[in-house]
């Protein structure tokens, strides 16, 4: 449908600049790339939001489209390009796997704006933007540490990537702060999207013993479980909070919103600049739903680790961070690990038993 | 409830819609029609029965949906191949892509909305027998409803004249012909009811496995159905055991990352994978002859002469 339209758009320019000269003061254009269809109530559908955001913000001043479930790789070089060319100013590519794709097209577009979520590589016109996603999950393992009576944790993994392991690391370095003996069940999926497996995935974990129960994959089917189970988990990507009323305790939420608005804003008034953004709560890039199934005592916990990290006052990587193997990390942030040794983590912290897959 | 009991009772239902979409992929194959958009028709079997499902509060109506669903993309596929004698492996696929679409819209709606899942089974005193009561009494009604149908699929074609019929059409469409069966009808309702059966598989999904609707939930359980048909070598016995087989693989990997076995968790992934081509090899092996299971008119087309 959207095809359709934009190959629409692009005969009506490709008219409109052999006919009359297009007036001066036209809508700002912005266009997104998804990589999976706005239903995935996950990943995508947060970036959906976000765009509806700007779209409620600036109302009749920009005007927005977006093309979905755009495969990462080659392919998407097209996809990013037929935006360019059919006149959008603002091109947000949002999955990692179109970082070269978009850097490309950037170069041959050097007025358009490009901006590549969760990359690195940046140009003039072109910048970079994520979340902290980590700092959720340190409160996320606190909160489990004390809802938890068998002191075994679930985890479903999806790819044993840096963006994953700082999660678990997170985790149980929250874990730990409340029960030094927690222990961690993985279990990898190899998939960031198959409901039914994550579903026997948090089955096998909660037979084996896990009671509270977390994800990095990107369906509600492990909050389903917990909740058929009796059992605790957190959502991910999005509040999950209907699929386990009785179960999910916070959920880490994506919020696009403010970074577009933002941006939108710096194009509107010329003032764009190509910027390396990596938000966390203190920009509200993510959010904690409600605390929600614990006493009152856990929540204050929650909310004031949430304040602290929030504030800076507490790093969920703070120096010394001890590696599985019983070594101290060397602490290149100062008082905590740097930013790029978080982005590039590839090691489990002391305290899980498992080893990372292939490794 | 004990380990193995819960490994047990998992399995089942990670096999149920792989052995529910396989067994209508069995009896169009064995009609002689290859029908590669199973995934497709899985995934707005899926779409329709959770939309049903939501929109009445019955899963029956739900189960109903999805089955209609699939059946009316069988219909397409039949009136493309059998009608107009269109190349079945392009249509499949064309299909297959179709399904995803159509599926994320009709279900653009339900996203982000939940049902409560198929009730399961409750007989009081042989339920709670102990292990076994669970897992022969105690599942939801569509593990039953597979195994009947399996059931019922081995008595029509082997029992039946009706399925004598239908297995002659698959080896010799023209042979058949000459007989003066109605080749292009049979084989029309064998597809018909491929997409029944696939529409339904689908439908368990949100029905009773997850139940609440995500584009894309199906996640490649139609290719799997797909390889199952010929891993059974198109009988509809064997297709018990590999369905079966396939999702005990499946959930015995996870458990035994959970147990922190040692082996890396790509290589478990694979496992279910690595099982049916070993499998197949295997099969292939002891009859001598690859394949020589197979409908002899698979995949081919067929137009009578009047």
């Amino acid at each position: 449908m959207k095809r359709m339209m934009i190959g629409g758009l692009l005969a009506a320019l490709a008219l409109g600049a052999s006919t009359l000269v297009a007036p001066a003061q036209d809508k700002l254009k912005v266009g997104f790339i998804y990589l999976g269809p706005i239903g995935d109530f996950g990943w995508t559908y947060q970036h959906e939001v976000g765009r509806q955001g700007i779209v409620k913000h600036f109302g009749d001043k920009i005007e927005t489209s977006y093309l979905e479930n755009v495969n990462e790789g080659p392919d998407s070089e097209r996809a990013i390009e037929q935006l360019a060319r059919t006149g959008h100013k603002l091109i947000f590519t949002t999955s990692f796997g179109y970082m070269d794709p978009t850097v490309k097209v950037a170069k041959k577009y050097p007025d358009v704006y490009f901006e590549h979520n969760t990359g690195y590589k940046r140009d003039k016109n072109l910048a970079t933007y994520s979340a902290r996603f980590y700092e959720g999950r340190y409160i996320q393992g606190q909160i489990a540490a004390k809802m938890s009576k068998s002191g075994v944790l679930g985890y479903v993994g999806s790819f044993p990537i840096p963006e994953v392991i700082s999660g678990i690391n997170s985790t149980i370095l929250g874990a730990q702060s409340i029960n030094p003996n927690i222990k961690v069940k993985i279990i990898w999926v190899n998939t960031w999207f198959d409901p039914g497996k994550e579903a026997d995935a948090a089955k096998a974990l909660v037979d084996q013993g896990a009671d509270v129960l977390m994800q990095h994959t990107d369906s509600p089917a492990a909050m389903q479980v917990a909740e058929a189970r009796g059992k605790y988990a957190f959502g991910q990507d999005s509040d999950m909070y209907k699929f386990g009323q009785k179960a999910q305790l916070t959920a880490i939420v994506n919020n696009w919103a403010p970074y577009y608005v933002e941006r939108v804003q710096e194009v509107l008034d010329k003032k764009w600049t190509s910027t390396d953004t990596w938000g966390g709560l203190n920009t509200k890039y993510l959010l904690m739903a409600s605390y929600t199934n614990m006493l009152d005592d856990v929540k204050k916990m929650a909310e004031d680790t949430q304040a602290a990290i929030s504030s800076g006052k507490l790093h969920p990587f703070k120096c010394p961070v001890v590696a599985q193997d019983g070594s101290t990390v060397e602490c290149k942030g100062g008082t905590h690990l740097a930013d790029e040794q978080i982005l590039g983590m590839n090691f489990y912290v002391k305290g899980i038993d498992e080893k990372i897959p292939g490794k | 409830m004990g380990l193995l009991e819960s490994i047990v009772l998992a399995v089942l239902a990670a096999s149920t819609p792989l052995l529910l979409a396989a067994c209508g992929e069995l009896v169009a194959e064995r009609a002689g029609v290859l029908n590669l958009g199973v995934e497709g028709m899985m995934i707005v079997g899926a779409a329709c029965g959770f939309a049903g499902a939501y929109v009445t509060g019955s899963i029956v109506i739900g189960a109903l949906a999805g089955i209609a669903a699939g059946a009316a993309l069988a219909a397409v596929f039949a009136l493309l191949t059998l009608g107009l004698a269109v190349n079945q492996v392009a249509t499949g696929l064309a299909l297959t892509i179709l399904g995803v679409g159509i599926s994320g819209l009709i279900g653009a709606g339900f996203v982000g909305e939940r049902i409560a899942g198929a009730p399961h089974l409750y007989i009081p005193g042989l339920t709670d027998v102990p292990f076994l009561g669970r897992i022969l009494f105690g599942q939801d009604p569509f593990v039953y409803l597979s195994l009947a149908i399996v059931v019922g699929i081995w008595w029509f074609l082997y029992r039946t004249r009706a399925g004598l019929e239908l297995r002659a059409i698959g080896d010799n469409p023209a042979s058949a012909h000459a007989l003066g069966y109605p080749v292009l009808r049979k084989r029309a309702l064998a597809v018909l009811f491929g997409g029944a059966c696939a529409g339904l598989g689908g439908a368990y999904l949100p029905l009773a496995y997850t139940p609440f609707w995500i584009s894309g939930m199906t996640a490649g359980r139609g290719w799997i159905a797909l390889a199952l048909v010929v891993f059974a070598s198109w009988q509809p016995g064997r297709l018990v055991a590999g369905a079966y087989l396939f999702g005990a693989v499946t959930i015995l990997q996870l458990h035994a990352q959970g147990a922190g076995v040692g082996i890396p968790s790509q290589f478990m992934s694979s496992l279910p994978y690595l099982a049916t081509i070993l499998v197949l090899v295997v099969i292939s092996r002891t009859r001598g002859r690859a394949g020589a299971a197979a409908p002899a008119s698979l995949g081919t087309v067929f137009v009578p002469d009047r």
